[in-house]
Order: structure tokens, then sequence, then C-alpha cells
């Protein structure tokens, strides 16, 4: 039985999450892994992991809660590979009401923490764990401000936390999916038990 | 992390940006309420103008780029991204904009061309372009310029469909043609169509456009947006068919959820029932020709 992952398809990001986790499988020598597509909540099932892609956080959490995801979603027993709209869907807080968010890891996040588009950026980073610097995309990227109960840090920068981990969770401002950087989609999976 | 490490405004930023509106409908909106309407509606960004392209049809004279107030306005309403739009080959109104902090800037053919023969260098700048194409060639011309989203032109303001559909068949058809001829045959391909050839190449590739391609240009109803997200585009924007629809919180839902679940008729009935009216529309076969847009910027 080959392994399953998902990625959340209602909106944002999506094929380059899939394309991704392909990449990242077939790099860790899972050779018969399959990546799915998930818009209801039938799809969650045996999916080890699923990515929550960057996209709008408003628009994609009023959907989850539309295609009766919440609940599914808050219960989901596999690892979850959240990026940018993903981290604010995570998080038990977050400076706007309008985003319902599945509080499954205990920490403040500021949607917009940079500001607008222009205020976009890439830059080299440091990260828990990987030891040469990463480069990461942050666009109209949130931040974590506070980071609670059981969540690791893996990365702050100045303006606040950027990347965190809680269990099989990995939960990160910026975008692995727009580069070819595999090794966060590598801690992911190994946090599966997937690979070497 | 020092201030000079951070690259701002990069190719990759932009079409990451754009990448992010994939699958969400982008919402024309004049004002501060309409653009919370979006917002709720679950819009991905909205359009801040002064008119919707219908209502600039109908005043017709030059149209320009919105008073910045009335984007300002916008723009501290929503936390969602804000668009403008600007004359084609205007850059000034383009700095403008972007000084302005507007997320994205549409090049747009609803407003009044301010330069005939060029379009804007849009690789000059931070902030990210969309633009409007009618075929590949013009969508490849665009990106070459630095588009990091392109969209159909469409027949804005008509709340008729058809030249969307149009379009997209163009551009979707044409990558579809191309598929699996010798790079030879695409070069000389990409000499007829005017398309930078590296770029009709990597099309072809790829199959499919190298930057996000969006429709617009009419689309009105639940039904017209999932016709356009299964013709091949990433997603939709909606001009003038929300807010001069009669129930336009409805109408801008049932389009999100339309665009949400494209491909399940049962889902798109079940959001298209008791909308009210959509905008009244128009036959675009009785446009003078002056009156058609999309022949602006080729």
């Amino acid at each position: 039985m080959g392994v399953k992952l998902g990625v959340l398809a209602l909106q944002g990001n999506v094929s380059e999450h899939v394309r991704g986790f392909r990449r990242a499988l077939i790099d860790t020598g899972v050779a018969d892994g399959v990546v799915l597509s998930v818009r209801r909540s039938a799809d969650l099932s045996d999916l080890s992991g699923i990515a929550i892609p960057g996209g709008e956080s408003t628009t994609i959490s009023r959907l989850i809660q539309k295609n009766g995801l919440y609940e599914p979603l808050v219960n989901f027993e596999g690892g979850i590979f959240a990026t940018c709209a993903g981290m604010v869907l995570l998080a038990t807080t977050v400076d706007d009401a309008r985003v319902k968010t599945l509080g499954l890891m205990d920490m403040t996040v500021l949607r917009n923490a940079f500001g607008r588009q222009k205020e976009s950026f890439e830059a080299d980073i440091q990260i828990k764990g990987i030891d040469q610097p990463y480069h990461a995309f942050f666009i109209r990227a949130p931040v974590a401000t506070k980071a609670g109960n059981g969540v690791e840090v893996l990365s702050r920068i100045d303006a606040g936390i950027v990347a965190v981990r809680k269990g099989q969770h990995i939960a990160l401002s910026f975008h692995p999916e727009l580069g070819t950087d595999l090794r966060l989609h590598r801690m992911f999976l190994e946090g599966l038990g997937i690979g070497e | 992390m020092k201030l000079e490490e951070l690259r701002f405004g990069t190719e990759l930023l932009k079409r990451g940006f754009a990448s992010m509106q994939k699958g969400g409908v982008i919402m024309d909106v004049v004002n501060a309420k309409q653009a919370a309407i979006a917002e709720e509606a679950g819009a991905v960004a909205v359009m801040a103008l002064e008119r919707v392209p219908a209502d600039i049809r109908k005043a017709g004279g030059v149209a320009r780029m919105a008073d910045p107030a009335v984007i300002v306005e916008i723009m501290d309403a929503v936390s969602i991204p804000v668009m403008g739009k600007v004359r084609i080959g205007h850059f000034v109104e383009a700095q403008v904009l972007e000084s302005l902090g507007v997320d994205m800037i549409d090049e747009s053919e609803v407003l009044t061309p301010a330069d005939e023969e060029f379009h804007i260098d849009k690789s000059g700048f931070n902030v990210p372009f969309v633009c409007g194409a009618r075929d590949l060639g013009e969508a490849l011309r665009r990106i070459h310029e630095g588009a990091a989203m392109v969209r159909t032109k469409g027949e804005a303001g008509t709340g008729n469909v058809v030249e969307a559909v149009r379009h997209m068949r163009n551009i979707m058809g044409e990558i579809r043609a191309l598929q699996g001829k010798k790079s030879q045959e695409i070069v000389a391909r990409a000499r007829e169509i005017e398309a930078p050839a590296e770029l009709l190449l990597e099309t072809v590739k790829m199959g499919r456009l190298p930057v996000v391609n969006f429709s617009a240009g009419g689309i009105a109803t639940p039904c017209d947006a999932a016709l356009m997200m299964q013709m091949g585009a990433d997603g939709v924007f909606v001009g003038s068919g929300i807010f001069l629809s009669s129930e336009p919180e409805r109408m801008a839902r049932a389009i999100v959820e339309a665009v949400n679940h494209f491909d399940d008729p049962t889902v798109i009935a079940d959001v298209s029932k008791g909308l009210g009216q959509p905008m009244k529309g128009i036959d675009v076969h009785t446009l003078r020709e002056d009156e058609v847009l999309q022949y602006r910027g080729r």
C-alpha cells in the first residue's frame, strides 16, 4: 500500500503543492506515492498528510465551512503542511474575525504582517533542523506573534515567528512550493514516518 | 536578517502573488461598502474603480485611472488584495497606483488607451500586472513585457460571455494545436502570431501559459463563471455582473461557489436558484466598432 497525501484544493496555490509533494515523495524514495486533491470530507480518508496551501485565508475559511470540511479537518489524524494562508488557518487566534481558524496549533497569527504586495520579499532564513540557510518567499505573509503549548518555533525573523512545528504539523508563513528546495517537504515527510 | 538581504518585486514574487489568486473570483467594486460585500462573499481580491465597466461604457468620454481617494477608501475597507486599473501605456498612472500600495495593476482596455503603440514596460515595476489578451500571441507579448497574470479581454461591461469564450478558446486551442510539434515548427508559428519564440516554446512544453490565466469580460452568472473555468481559466474577474444585478450579495456568493465547484452541475444549479435578475447585458453584435473595447491594444 503506497503513501497517500492530499492538497486542500478549495482556492489558491494548489497545483504547486501537488507538484511539490510528488517531487518530495520521489526524492525520499517512495515510488508508489499518490497525491490527491481534497475538496470534500470523503477525500480525507486514508491520507497520511495534507497541505493547506496559500491563497486568501478569508476565502478558504469560508469554503471550508461551506463544503462541510471544518470538523473533518479539525479531527484529521494525519499531518498538516500549512503554508501562508494555511498557517493562518491552523492557528488558535487570528486578528480577523472573518477567518474561522481550525485551532490546531496554539499560536496567535497576524495576517499580512509585512503589509501589502509591495512589501512581499524573498530572503535566506535560518530554520532549526536545517543546516544551511533556506531561501524563502514571503507573499503578503502572516507571522505568528506568540507560540504556546507544545508549539516548537523553527524560525523567527525580526517581524515574528515564520516557521513552527507541533507533532506532525508544520506551519510556515512562506511558500516552499514556489521553489525547488525540498528540505522542508522532507522534514514534513520524516515527521509522518515516510522516507529514510 | 539584514535589510539588504531582502529582495522585493522579483518575477517570482509577482507571479507567486498571481498564483495565490487561483480558483478565486476578483470582483469590481466602486466603494468601501461594495468592497466589504465582496470580501464577505469570499472574493479573493477586489478591483477598485470609480465606475463599473458597463457604467464607463454608458458615460462615454475619456476613461482614466480612478480617483486615488476612492482606491484608498477601498484599500482601508478590506484585508484582501486590492487591484486598480490604469490606461494602456500610461506608466505614470501605474507609478501612482504602485505608490498607493495597490497589490496588482490591471493595464486595461476598459479605460481609454494613453499609448496606441506600446504597453507599459511592466518588468520595471515592483507591483505585479495583469493584462488582457484575445489570443495566444497577445498573451505572450504581455508576459514578455512583464505581466504576471493574463486574462481574456472578453467584452467588458456587456454581461455577454461570448467574447470571453472566444478569447479563452483562442488561447487554449492554440496551445493544444501546438502539442507534439517540433521546435522548428513552434518557432515558425511564433513568428506568425508575433510571440517571442522562447515564451511560445515554454508554453507548449508546459501545456499552458507560464503565468496564471484568468477570464474576464462579460461574466454575469454562476454558469458563465463555471463555463470559463471548465474551458481552462484559473479563476475569474467579475466586473459589472455583481453590483448591477438585482441582488449583489447573493450573486457574489453564488459566483464564488460556482467557481469552487465548476465541474459539479448540481452545485451550480443549487446556487443559481432564485438569484434575481442578472445585469441586463448587451448583444455585442449591436456595438459600433468604436464601442468595442477589446480592439484597444494588441
